[in-house]
């Protein structure tokens, strides 16, 4: 469904936002321009010394009858509005497990993007269409907001946690990256591209920019977890009981407090800043905390390699719980 | 009942002949001169945002931004937004029109506290000292939404200074709230029972709930900004074990009835006026009764629907989405009944009117654009750009000002007890209604194509839409000043209008134009519904030539 004012649509999710929007402009407008024809008309019917009769006027019965018709079905067509709209927001937040994932880490005034596999790009975003692809997303400062009017996506930005969103492009192009939340000074300059390639062109891309080499995010973390000390107590320290890390991503944990939690990206990161906030059942809470030790890019890499050990994991072995 | 023109009744001792020195304006206790105390002070504070915004619109003509800084540019949207709204638009219509009428519609001689009326002012006034103050001395380049951890550690302008203006501000805002409930409680003339309220009322009662519910919210959100600000206390930051997402939570659990703040006045001038020119009951008045008090309260429950991309959770997004679109329900049910209103009237179409009949078209359309930004996939997409700034202007501007000047307009002769040149004034509020859309009509197209809110620089591609944007901001100001010009003049030299120019039900039309200070001579008894005009004698045939055009 394309409209000429509409913008370009270019996302799975796009054309559905946009089925919405004109089912409503279309419902919208009847309503509003059959309220003004009555007005109109009423205007011109009942303007001071007109013929019009105007006897009769409508009974209290039917008043109540009226009030209550305009009341009840007006309900009915906006619970109807609210299923179909509400329906695919729970999508837009309901992320698939198979999508290419990538970090982004907002600050004033530009976008950093990390790709698990070790490219690093400013204010530009390289993605294959076809692809479901999971940003991963956090900011050093204030509040952001990655928003690309293309896809029909926005989401804010928060410092101290992350939040997810995905899509899928489904035509090449450059499209517009702005920052959709007010951010200080340069907030109108803290915009970008998104740039949708074909799969082979985007091969070629990754190829380019350094695909191969040891370089990955998960590389860097695997630097960045010796250079931390985080090792010295993970990697079967004698001195230290601290639990393997090994396969834990994305699995249950059970806590100290009797809650399990899913050692999913916040997790991890809420581990590294404020391991206080969640000790595994069976540990003495001694891990330090890292908060003004580390930046978001190295919690990023730390978290990537946490994850490539899960896949390590279960290679050797298949029934890790 | 109702009293015959009388041409003398200017000369005779009335609230504003009655003393005549400056001690007797500034000291006063009486409502109707705290009334146009107000006036005068919500018009420069209107100006002053009139003007930021004009500056801001000049900018927007060249897509990269040439004429200012970006930071001069965020402290204009800033001064715009906190100025229009707090210090214009929630005073606006209740402490001006609600001031000078409450006592007289329910029969009283005053407020039930005059004197905490007159500190009202005088705290709304030190309030505005301070975003003066905060204006002149460098300004705030936060939004007026104040987000967190920008607002409470990055930002570095004048957040504390202008923060304690609005805090004190809010208090002037109780202080009304109070004054208006106890006086509709506790001073209705004999036989104002609660359903023979004018529906004005009716909305000033259901609005000062929400002033005494809300407004310390907003106080204590303040404070907690400050706090962060001042001291360094982990409230919002998460570099200091702060919820950035808390603070919008506090915020918009007020600010979401604060646009009830600004609406339902508006819509409790609006049954006035329908009522007056069509000389017709209400359509439905306990059904528009109950609609503002279902408003005042549904309106405390959605405040989540600013937050859907916020990263509030999934859940809170549905629930406040469902809601959201439960509270446009009383708001349907309003514009319906005005439309019936008009049904077998008989209409003359004199300015208040036009301005009523330009609310209903603007009101609609921005309520029906507030039902896409509730749909949330819509939502997702248009958050955050010219689709909200248009939606939002439609119902403040489009809606309650053009609402707040027909009001003024209607109610001119009994404030000044002067007529207002008839023809002139309905050119003005022609003029208004074009400049308005053609200034905020393509914000929505330019919204839906993704442009987004509060920015300085923006994309080429967006360059001729703001340019018929900015088009028509000079049309929508000519909109604004003819009226401040001609009624200014019209004040002194404006023909005698009588008690009751327009033949209009009402207790505040019984009595002289101006009112005496005492407002009645003697305290009327009521005997029937608000809207009786079935039962003046014009309903029988007689058509009475009330003035002339
Ligand atoms: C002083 C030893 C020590 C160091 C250094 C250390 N940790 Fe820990 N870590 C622990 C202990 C002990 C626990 C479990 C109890 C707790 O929470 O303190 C733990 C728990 C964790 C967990 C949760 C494991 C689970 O099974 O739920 C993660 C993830 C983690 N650490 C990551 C890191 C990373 C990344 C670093 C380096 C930046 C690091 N740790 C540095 C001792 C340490
Ligand atoms: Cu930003
Ligand atoms: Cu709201």
């Amino acid at each position: 469904m394309t409209f000429p004012l509409l913008p370009y649509e270019d996302s799975s999710y796009a054309a559905r936002v946009d089925g919405i929007f004109v089912s409503l402009l279309v419902l919208c407008t009847v309503i509003t321009l059959g309220v003004f024809a009555v007005i109109i008309a009423f205007c011109i019917r009942y303007r001071r010394g007109s013929p019009a009769d105007r006897s009769h006027r409508p009974s209290e019965s039917t008043q109540i009858a009226v009030e209550f018709a305009w009341i009840i079905l007006p309900l009915l067509i906006f619970i109807g509005l609210f299923i179909w709209a509400g329906n695919v927001y729970f999508e837009m937040f309901s992320p698939p497990a198979d999508g290419v994932a990538i970090y982004v880490i907002g600050k004033q005034w530009m976008w950093k993007i990390e790709h698990a596999t070790g490219q690093r790009e400013i204010n530009q975003l390289h993605i294959p269409i076809d692809r479901n692809i999971v940003l991963t997303m956090t900011s050093q400062d204030v509040i952001h907001d990655f928003d690309v009017p293309a896809f029909r996506i926005k989401h804010d930005v928060l410092p101290g946690r992350y939040n997810t969103m995905w899509f899928k492009a489904t035509k090449t192009g450059t499209y517009h990256l702005f920052c959709g939340q007010y951010c200080g000074d340069f907030h109108s300059l803290m915009v970008g591209d998104v740039i949708a390639m074909s799969p082979t062109d985007y091969a070629a891309w990754l190829q380019g920019h350094g695909e191969g080499t040891s370089d990955t995010l998960a590389a860097d973390g695997s630097r960045a977890f010796h250079a931390l000390g985080c090792s010295g107590c993970h990697e079967g320290s004698q001195v230290v009981h601290a639990p393997s890390l090994n396969g834990l991503y994305d699995e249950p944990v059970p806590l100290q407090s009797g809650q399990v939690v899913r050692a999913d990206d916040t997790f991890l990161r809420d581990m590294i800043l404020q391991p206080a906030k969640n000790v595994p059942a069976g540990y003495q809470p001694i891990m330090p905390s890292y908060q003004g030790l580390v930046t978001e890019e190295q919690i990023v890499s730390l978290i990537a390699y946490i994850k490539s050990q899960k896949s390590a994991a279960s290679a050797d072995n298949p029934t890790h719980p | 009942m109702t009293l015959p023109p009388d041409p003398k009744s200017i000369s005779t001792v009335n609230y504003l002949n009655e003393e005549k020195t400056v001690a007797s304006w500034f000291f006063t206790h009486d409502h109707k001169r705290i009334a146009l105390l107000y006036l005068a002070s919500i018009t420069f504070f209107f100006l002053l945002g009139g003007v930021a915004a004009m500056l801001m619109r000049i900018e927007l003509i060249h897509p990269r931004g040439e004429l200012f800084t970006s930071t001069t540019y965020n402290k204009l949207f800033t001064l715009h937004g906190v100025i229009m709204v707090w210090f214009f638009l929630i005073p606006s219509i209740p402490n001006v029109l609600g001031n000078f009428l409450i006592p007289m519609m329910i029969g009283a001689r005053d407020m039930a506290f005059p004197r905490l009326n007159l500190i009202s002012w005088y705290v709304f006034m030190l309030g505005g000292l301070f975003a003066v103050f905060a204006i002149l001395v460098g300004g705030v380049d936060t939004g007026w939404t104040f987000y967190t951890p920008y607002s409470s550690t990055y930002s570095n302008s004048w957040v504390i200074a202008m923060a304690v203006g609005i805090f004190i501000n809010g208090f002037s805002s109780i202080f009304t709230g109070l004054n208006f409930i106890v006086t509709v409680h506790k001073l209705r003339a004999p036989g104002m029972t609660w359903f023979r309220l004018p529906l004005f009322v009716w909305t000033l009662y259901s609005t000062s709930l929400i002033f005494v519910l809300a407004t310390p919210v907003l106080a204590i959100t303040l404070t907690l900004v400050a706090l962060e600000r001042g001291f360094g206390i982990g409230i919002f930051d998460p570099r200091i074990g702060g919820d950035p997402l808390l603070f919008q939570h506090l915020f918009w659990f007020y600010s979401h009835p604060a646009v009830y703040i600004m609406v339902l006045p508006a819509m409790g001038v609006i049954s006035e006026l329908i009522a007056a020119f069509a000389r017709n009951r209400v359509f439905g008045y306990n059904f528009v009764v109950y609609a503002s008090l279902g408003i005042a309260f549904l309106g405390f429950l959605v405040w989540g629907h600013h937050m859907f991309v916020s990263g509030q959770s999934v859940y809170a997004g549905m629930i406040f989405s469902l809601l959201s679109f439960f509270v446009a329900i009383p708001s349907a049910i309003k514009v319906f009944n005005w439309t019936a209103t008009l049904y077998k009237g008989s209409i003359t179409f004199d300015t208040p009117l036009l301005y009523a009949l330009g609310f209903i078209a603007l009101f609609t359309i921005g309520g029906m654009t507030g039902l896409m930004l509730a749909s949330l996939a819509v939502d997702v997409h248009v958050t955050a750009t010219y689709f909200v700034v248009a939606h939002f202007h439609y119902i403040m501007v489009g809606g309650a000002v053009m609402a707040y000047l027909g009001g003024i307009h209607y109610w001119f002769p009994k404030i000044t007890g002067r007529m207002y040149p008839e023809t002139l004034a309905r050119w003005a509020a022609i003029i208004l209604f074009i400049g308005f859309n053609l200034t905020f009509f393509p914000m929505f197209i330019l919204g839906y194509m993704g442009m987004p809110r509060r920015y300085h620089v923006y994309p080429e591609e967006f360059q001729m839409l703001n340019f018929i944007s900015t088009i028509g901001t000079p049309v929508l100001g000519i909109g604004y000043l003819l009226p401040l010009i001609y009624l200014g003049w019209a004040s002194f030299f404006g023909r005698l209008a009588g008690p009751n120019p327009w033949n209009a039900t009402g207790l505040e039309w019984q009595t002289p134009s101006p009112p005496p200070k005492e407002n009645f001579a003697e305290i009327p008894v009521v005997t029937t519904e608000p809207y009786a005009y079935h039962l003046l004698p014009e309903a029988a045939g007689i058509h009475q030539e009330t003035h002339d055009r």
